[in-house]
């Protein structure tokens, strides 16, 4: 099947014909060439949900899962690397998410991108030609080309079309990944040299299997069980910079509240979910012994205190906040907590839960962050305090804005509340992994969900209720069309993925369970 | 089919030779000439037409050995055509194309065109030459014609006082560096008897004696650091670099230090390989000292520039350590090839990306900005295209998946890796990591910072684009076709 093949070219072949499209039609003409992506992603969504059910998951089963194709690429170090591409239940509703999100985005950068156009939507398009191959990808090199190629249009796209301090949050975004690229560069390469002559390619299925197989031995002089460990632990770290979880998260909110409108909506909605993606497929695939503490007792009891942590410090420091954007961003580190909390449960309801959770949160967040920048562009402030009483002024903005807040404190028969009943369920039961812990833990995680709906609560009330009141020199008027339909396609989406789950947690389900028989944990 | 003469596997250089006497020719025909179109055009076809030349070869296996196991070799063992004779040339070749097509911009309005053209393919042909060298006396002659025209052509702008200080720094340097390089050629003949690096080789047997042979040694190795621009003589390179024109800087830090690094790997690969001498003089450790010291002096010093130029100088003294990594693991065992390889491929990537950004450089020159960072800002507004490719390049540099530059460097870590030498594959990790941030500071100037008030380009020269972008492209297509490289260097090292 070439379906990625042409899906990554013909983004590519787009992404360069935007740099060279005057700036007059480059809006324009970038969201028609992202429509070819969207439709074929949803159209590759359709085709999974009709004909691979039960694939299995890519790592584990990869000559059965969907879209699958490999040609030897290159001979590199003994090792072959390969073109090698495939979609299970985890990685399809990324894609499709990634298709949808973006055009979505690009449509939202109409009004707030004005100078530069060209190459803010070849670089949007070109970001998405990474995305797509991130979640694609089943070599480690052609994944890593992907994973890397996503930081250079962002680091770009903050720092030249950002808000007042984009230089530095760019800078500081750009030093942040690389520099977790770089630890789990060296903690996954610490796998593929312990693993010797076992493996003849890079392909993360067949290092996968080498791993469960037991094919690991010691290197200079260092015990396997101390080689996994030390692996684990800076594949996690290099990953949760990504996620990001506390105390690695400090880049976020300064990326978030620089970067244009669209750019955030990128930023929370897909490449966050970067990082989980790629814990549940290293951590908690290849190494899913030491995720369910086989190796070191106390692992994932430390990794689901990190994740709650997050949930609970993200939500506070939301808390504390009087930029609405800054709210946002904070409370994207909490629900990442969630996923967090689900993966290290080891059980179906938890992995799949916090799978579900990705995509969940990628439309709300990418829902969230839209709202404010149609807010920002209409009454150029994002200040709690500077504003109040929009419900008059731009009432289908302010109805979206307040259905997907209750999205996100997690309203049931919206895909936010489905997302953290499973990864609940899933870890309050978790006690093979979390012991007599696991209850106490999600207990605590559960109130961050009291702590979301307090801030969102309390600024809707104060800045969309009340009495008209604007502390700016604009005449409020409604946002355009263009604007607010992105927003009432992505509730739609969310309402959708409430009402009926399944659409994704089946599929889901069928690639997780495999990971949790070989880690023992059904 | 016609069997061609032996001595035509030498075309690659005797095709940069004739082209060199030709604009020879030109030049006292016509010694003021500025027909650029001719000088520059004889120059491009000549070098085109070698590196052509090259690839056919390598593709048609001339290097390769014949049914009878013998490589090509002419007067008497002195020169051979193999494999990576042939990966030399192509590499000499095209950075003397690119080279030449910037320079039909850069020397434009400038004096003695003539002498400059002809003098850059002279040092190419030495430097194509130094790559089929077989014996020391040859690879002496051969470096000596690399050199002397590259101390000139540092001077070419006679006015400017930067640019002569630095010849003068350069040529003192060289002058020094060449005569130790001979003292130790003389000892080692000394106590060999051969000059002829197979008949060295054969003579290093347990009875050498050791004094005379160690020093020789230790000798040669300053000679090859001189000319890769290594520690300790790496002080020429900052000041060469910056003083000369771009498109010279861009001509000795890629050309040169690749020819400086196949005169090593011949001589301590071929020559100087094996027990008797590395119980006498264990030059594997000492490579492994100069790689270590060399990745932090140049990475280190780049980091600390304010001008963009030099922070390229010293970040290709960074670059000569990594490629020594090519002889420093050299532990003796199987994966011998496979570490002098990934010194090569290196090498050829960086000729391509190195080029590229020393000619980026020549680009603003000629636009007349200014050297520093901050003249660099905004830069992107008003060229984006040669900003895009100057990111693709230095992105590259640092060893991000964007170019050629990735791989090259990752099979140089595995080189470390399979050979054992685990600290050299560390330090490679920690300087990449850090010049990305040096690297780093060009791009955010270029894209991200504001222009400064009339920063604006009115010129867009045709020679120069070509070139940049040319380089630009191969070095993002050496990463989807990086196995092409891989393998005719592995093929290649593994010969010697």
């Amino acid at each position: 099947m070439v379906a990625v093949a042409a899906l990554l070219a013909v983004t590519l072949l787009g992404a360069i014909a935007t740099f060279l499209v005057d700036d007059r039609y480059a809006a324009k003409f970038a969201t028609a060439v992202s429509t070819i992506p969207l439709v074929g992603s949803v159209w590759m969504y359709y085709v999974y949900l009709t004909e691979y059910q039960g694939v299995g998951n890519a790592l584990l089963s990869p000559d059965t899962v969907a879209f699958r194709q490999t040609i030897d690429w290159i001979e590199l170090g003994g090792y072959t690397i390969q073109y090698s591409v495939g979609l299970d239940g985890v990685s399809m509703p990324l894609l499709a998410l990634t298709g949808i999100l973006t055009t979505l985005a690009l449509v939202s950068s109409w009004t707030p991108i004005d100078e530069r156009q060209s190459q803010f939507y070849g670089l949007m398009l070109l970001m998405e030609v990474s995305l797509i191959g991130v979640f694609s990808a089943l070599d480690f090199f052609f994944w890593f080309v992907f994973w890397e190629g996503v930081l250079i249009p962002m680091y770009l796209l903050i720092g030249v079309w950002g808000g007042p301090r984009r230089k530095y949050a760019a800078i500081k975004f750009f030093v942040y990944t690389n520099v977790a690229s770089l630890v789990m560069f060296v903690g996954f390469f610490t796998l593929v040299f312990s693993l010797g002559d076992s493996i003849a390619t890079l392909g993360l299925p067949e290092i996968t299997q080498a791993l469960v197989a037991g094919e690991m031995g010691s290197l200079a002089g260092i015990a396997v069980a101390d080689l996994k460990l030390l692996a684990f632990v800076l594949m996690f770290v290099g990953f949760a910079v990504k996620v990001p979880v506390f105390p690695l998260h400090t880049w976020l909110p300064d990326a978030h509240v620089e970067a244009p409108t669209p750019v955030s909506v990128m930023l929370a909605g897909v490449l966050l979910k970067m990082g989980t993606y790629a814990l549940l497929r290293f951590n908690f695939t290849m190494l899913s012994d030491v995720a369910t503490g086989s190796v070191l007792a106390i692992m994932p009891v430390a990794i689901a205190v990190i994740g709650v942590f997050s949930v609970i410090y993200g939500a506070l420091l939301a808390l504390a906040q009087r930029d609405l954007k800054r709210i946002v961003a904070y409370s994207s580190i909490s629900s990442m907590g969630y996923v967090i909390l689900g993966l290290v449960a080891f059980t179906p309801h938890g992995m799949g839960g916090a799978t579900f959770q990705m995509i969940s949160h990628g439309l709300i967040s990418g829902l969230m962050f839209m709202a404010v920048g149609v807010i920002y562009n209409e009454t150029h402030t994002r200040m709690v305090g500077d504003m109040s009483g929009l419900a008059d002024r731009m009432p289908w903005t302010v109805g979206i804005f307040v259905s997907a807040a209750f999205g996100y404190m997690g309203l049931p028969l919206m895909s936010g509340f489905a997302a953290e009943v499973f990864i609940f369920l899933g870890s309050f039961g978790a006690t093979d992994t979390l012991g007599t812990l696991a209850p106490v833990l999600t207990s605590i995680a559960m109130f961050g969900i009291v702590i979301v709906a307090g801030y969102l609560l309390w600024a809707m009330q104060r800045t969309l209720f009340g009495g008209y009141e604007l502390e700016t020199d604009y005449e409020l008027d409604g946002a355009a069309f263009h604007d607010v339909a992105p927003l009432a396609v992505l509730l739609l989406l969310v309402i959708l993925l409430g009402v009926a789950p399944d659409l994704s947690y089946g599929m889901i389900q069928e690639a997780v369970n495999p990971i949790l028989e070989i880690g023992g944990g059904v | 089919m016609v069997q061609l003469p032996t001595w035509t596997a030498l075309s690659p250089t005797l095709l940069l030779g004739l082209t060199a006497i030709v604009l020879l020719l030109v030049d006292s025909i016509d010694p003021d000439s500025s027909n650029n179109e001719l000088l520059a055009g004889v120059a491009g076809l000549g070098s085109i037409a070698a590196a052509a030349t090259s690839v056919w070869f390598i593709v048609a296996g001339t290097g390769l050995p014949a049914e009878n196991g013998e490589l090509i070799s002419l007067f008497d063992d002195q020169l051979v055509v193999d494999q990576m004779a042939l990966f030399f040339s192509f590499l000499v070749a095209s950075v003397l194309t690119l080279v030449v097509v910037a320079s039909y911009d850069y020397m434009a309005d400038k004096a003695r065109q003539a002498k400059y053209y002809s003098l850059t393919v002279m040092a190419a042909t030495g430097m194509s030459l130094l790559g089929s060298a077989n014996g020391l006396a040859v690879a002496f002659v051969a470096l000596e014609l690399a050199s002397l025209p590259s101390y000139a052509l540092v001077a070419i702008l006679k006015t400017n006082k930067g640019s002569v200080e630095a010849a003068l720094k350069y040529f003192l340097v060289g002058a020094l560096s060449s005569g130790v390089f001979l003292y130790g050629i003389s000892l080692v003949y000394g106590a060999t008897g051969s000059l002829q690096f197979d008949a060295v080789a054969a003579a290093l047997t347990d009875g050498v004696p050791a004094g005379i042979l160690g020093i020789g040694v230790l000798m040669i190795v300053g000679g090859v650091a001189f000319k890769t621009a290594s520690v300790p003589f790496h002080f020429w390179a900052p000041e060469a670099y910056e003083g000369a024109p771009a498109p010279i800087s861009a001509f000795l830090s890629s050309a040169s230090k690749a020819a400086g690094f196949v005169l090593a790997f011949r001589v301590f690969a071929t020559a100087l390989m094996g027990d008797a001498v590395l119980a006498v003089v264990d030059w594997v450790l000492v490579f492994q000292v100069l790689a270590i010291v060399t990745m932090f002096v140049g990475n280190f010093a780049a980091a600390t520039q304010e001008n963009v130029k030099r922070m390229l100088a010293y970040s290709s003294v960074g670059h000569a350590g990594y490629v020594l990594i090519g002889l420093a693991a050299l532990t003796g065992g199987s994966s011998d090839a496979y570490v002098l390889g990934s010194g090569m491929m290196h090498l050829l990537v960086y000729g391509f990306m190195n080029t590229g950004a020393f000619l980026f450089i020549a680009l603003v020159e000629y636009w007349d900005i200014g050297r520093t960072f901050e003249d660099y800002n905004g830069l992107a507004t008003q060229a984006p295209l040669a900003c895009a490719a100057m990111t693709v390049f230095l992105f590259s540099l640092a060893g991000l998946p964007i170019g050629g530059g990735f791989f090259s460097k990752f099979n140089l870590l595995m080189a470390t890796v399979r050979s054992g030498t685990w600290f050299l594959g560390a330090a490679l990790i920690v300087n990449s990591a850090l010049s990305l941030y040096y690297y780093t500071r060009v791009v955010k100037a270029m894209w991200i910072e504001e222009p400064a008030s009339g920063l604006e380009i009115e010129r867009y020269p045709i020679g120069l684009y070509t070139a940049v972008l040319v380089a630009a492209l191969v070095t993002v297509l050496l990463l989807p076709g990086f196995d092409a490289v891989s393998q005719t260097a592995e093929t290649a090292a593994s010969l010697l």
